[in-house]
């Protein structure tokens, strides 16, 4: 546990004197706040219920998250390995878990932190309409929970190659792929289409979140496909060693 | 101390390294000696335990390498031919996060960071940014890092890679210092680091050990005697006639095998005279006798490069 927190400490460092960990807060709270002003304060808003304003707010942040995540995950093992920095913890009394658990953890706090700044937004919609704290709350779990999974994704791309921008590329795709088994889900014939919907990391598992319905199998869904990918990380990781 | 069986990698289809075997023992420097590209640098990652073998055995102590890396790596410190270095970092949080990464508490390091700080040089560093580091403080940073949480066993890839003169002879004393209190691996290709810092020699070539022992025992065994080199003033203007001249005196000696001329330095004349045993005192005594100026003798400084070159090409 101790190893894990020495990583998280300094890939925590790495992100807040790192020019591209400010960049990526910048951009998403850019985006985000024009997106929410164009569809709330906007002229082209319209008339529209607080709940159904703050559903819209956490749908298109979920976007922004997920491409966040993807960022700032898919370079935490690519990188290094490009740096020949790796070796430092590779040749430390450190488990392959443990690197994986630390750099994932780092890059979650950091993603928590920008996505909690958006919080004024939701504020906004309180303070002019009627929404409940526990939309809110629900709403944001759900965000962290979707930025969980995608830097699972991001990190076990991460782990495949030692070029970031592969693993940027590789771990886009496969967030990307996981973000169409939702529209591929409602064309295809049933059984296939309960897989693809079951397995698809936006649509269903995400919608719940959204409205401040907070359900267990959303949570185990985004746990699960978290520890999976981080899981095969650690066994990317491991073969490296052996290859 | 470290006992390596058939110590074998592949990366694919490809051997790197092995089948090598070989033991070293507590206390001793031993320089890898090879060419670029025969397997130096991934032997001594296998040592490190940052690569898994594909055959054979590795000791270190009662751990077993291959089966327990984990508790391995506890007992080596290990600079790369590149610094594992995280440039946005200070030199100081950069070594506290080496130590805390390798099991050090904040009292152990509080005690050991200054004195190995001290030890590499680097105290006035301390609270510099590693990007803006010159490459020779940059490498001394590594070095620290690899005996920051003082480890049994020290490896150290090409360590003077390149440095300037100035900062290898820096580099060559941190090393020596080192090495009364680790036993260090080196690996290089510059012959007259291995010689200067080693106890021990392996010789690679294609992955494989293709000679090991002393500087002594691998010049006795392959050059078959003592080298001795002689520099002496010339009598004539350009030289010509003395080469011969003292070439013939030379090889009056009792015992010498083999004279040869290696040109001029600083104005001298050099000989290398080699002879089943050493012969420095009578090839002094013969040469002032004769009434030659001798400026210098010494044991040859390319007998390394000589043994080196032997066994490679004999190889090939």
């Amino acid at each position: 546990m101790r190893a894990v927190r020495v990583i998280f400490r300094r890939e925590l460092g790495a992100y807040l004197t790192s020019t591209m960990g400010y960049v990526v807060a910048a951009v998403m709270l850019l985006l985000d706040g024009l997106l929410f002003y164009g569809q709330a304060l906007g002229p082209a808003a319209g008339e529209r219920l607080s709940t159904d304003v703050l559903t819209r707010f956490f749908f298109t942040t979920s976007g922004l998250v997920a491409i966040a995540a993807v960022v700032l995950s898919t370079r935490l093992l690519a990188e290094e390995r490009q740096l020949e920095t790796l070796v430092l913890l590779n040749t430390s009394p450190v488990k392959d878990t443990q690197i994986v658990v630390g750099k994932f953890l780092s890059a979650l706090a950091f993603l928590t932190v920008i996505t909690s700044l958006t919080v004024y937004m939701p504020l906004m919609i309180m303070v002019n309409g009627k929404v409940s704290f526990g939309q809110v709350g629900v709403g944001y779990l759900g965000l962290v929970l979707l930025g969980s999974a995608v830097i699972a994704i991001g990190v076990f791309a991460s782990s495949l190659t030692r070029h970031p921008l592969l693993a940027a590329f590789l771990g886009a795709a496969f967030v990307g792929i996981m973000f169409l088994f939702w529209p591929l889900g409602l064309v295809i014939p049933y059984p296939l289409s309960v897989v693809f919907q079951g397995l698809a990391i936006h649509g269903r598992h995400f919608t719940g979140f959204e409205v401040g319905v907070l359900q267990l199998k959303d949570v185990v869904y985004y746990l699960a496909v978290t520890y999976f990918f981080l899981l095969m990380a650690t066994k990317a990781m491991e073969a490296k060693r052996w290859e | 101390m470290l006992r390596a069986s058939g110590l074998t990698k592949y990366f694919r289809k490809k051997r790197a390294v092995g089948p090598v075997s070989f033991e070293i023992e507590q206390g001793q420097t031993v320089g890898f000696l090879g060419l670029n590209g025969v397997g130096k640098t991934t032997l001594l990652r296998l040592i490190a335990c940052d690569l898994r073998p594909s055959a054979g055995s590795l000791m270190v102590r009662d751990i077993d390498g291959v089966r327990d890396p984990h508790r391995l790596r506890r007992l080596v410190g290990f600079l790369p031919q590149r610094p594992p270095l995280y440039e946005e970092m200070t030199v100081g949080d950069y070594l506290q996060f080496a130590g805390r990464i390798r099991g050090m508490d904040e009292t152990q390091l509080r005690d050991r960071l200054p004195m190995v700080e001290e030890i590499t040089n680097i105290t006035h560093k301390h609270g510099e940014i590693i990007r803006h580091l010159s490459h020779g403080y940059r490498q001394r940073v590594g070095m620290a890092q690899a005996v920051l949480h003082d480890p049994d066993l020290l490896i150290l890839d090409e360590p003077t890679h390149g440095l300037d003169p100035a900062q290898i002879v820096e580099i060559r004393a941190v090393i020596r210092g080192l090495k009364e209190h680790h036993t260090v691996l080196i690996s290089s290709h510059n012959l007259p680091e291995i010689s200067q810092t080693c106890d021990q020699i392996l010789v690679l070539d294609a992955g494989e050990i293709i000679a090991a022992g002393t500087e002594e025992d691998l010049a006795g065994n392959l050059l078959k005697g003592q080298h001795v080199e002689v520099s002496v003033l010339p009598r004539s203007a350009n030289g010509a006639g003395d080469v011969s001249s003292v070439t013939d005196l030379l090889r009056q000696i009792p015992g010498v095998t083999k004279v040869q001329s290696e040109g001029t330095a600083n104005g001298a004349l050099v000989f290398v005279v080699e002879a089943k045993e050493d012969r420095a005192a009578d090839v002094c005594r013969v040469l002032v006798q004769g009434g030659w100026g001798v400026v210098r003798l010494e044991p040859s400084q390319r007998k390394l490069e000589s043994v080196f070159l032997e066994l490679v090409q004999g190889r090939s």
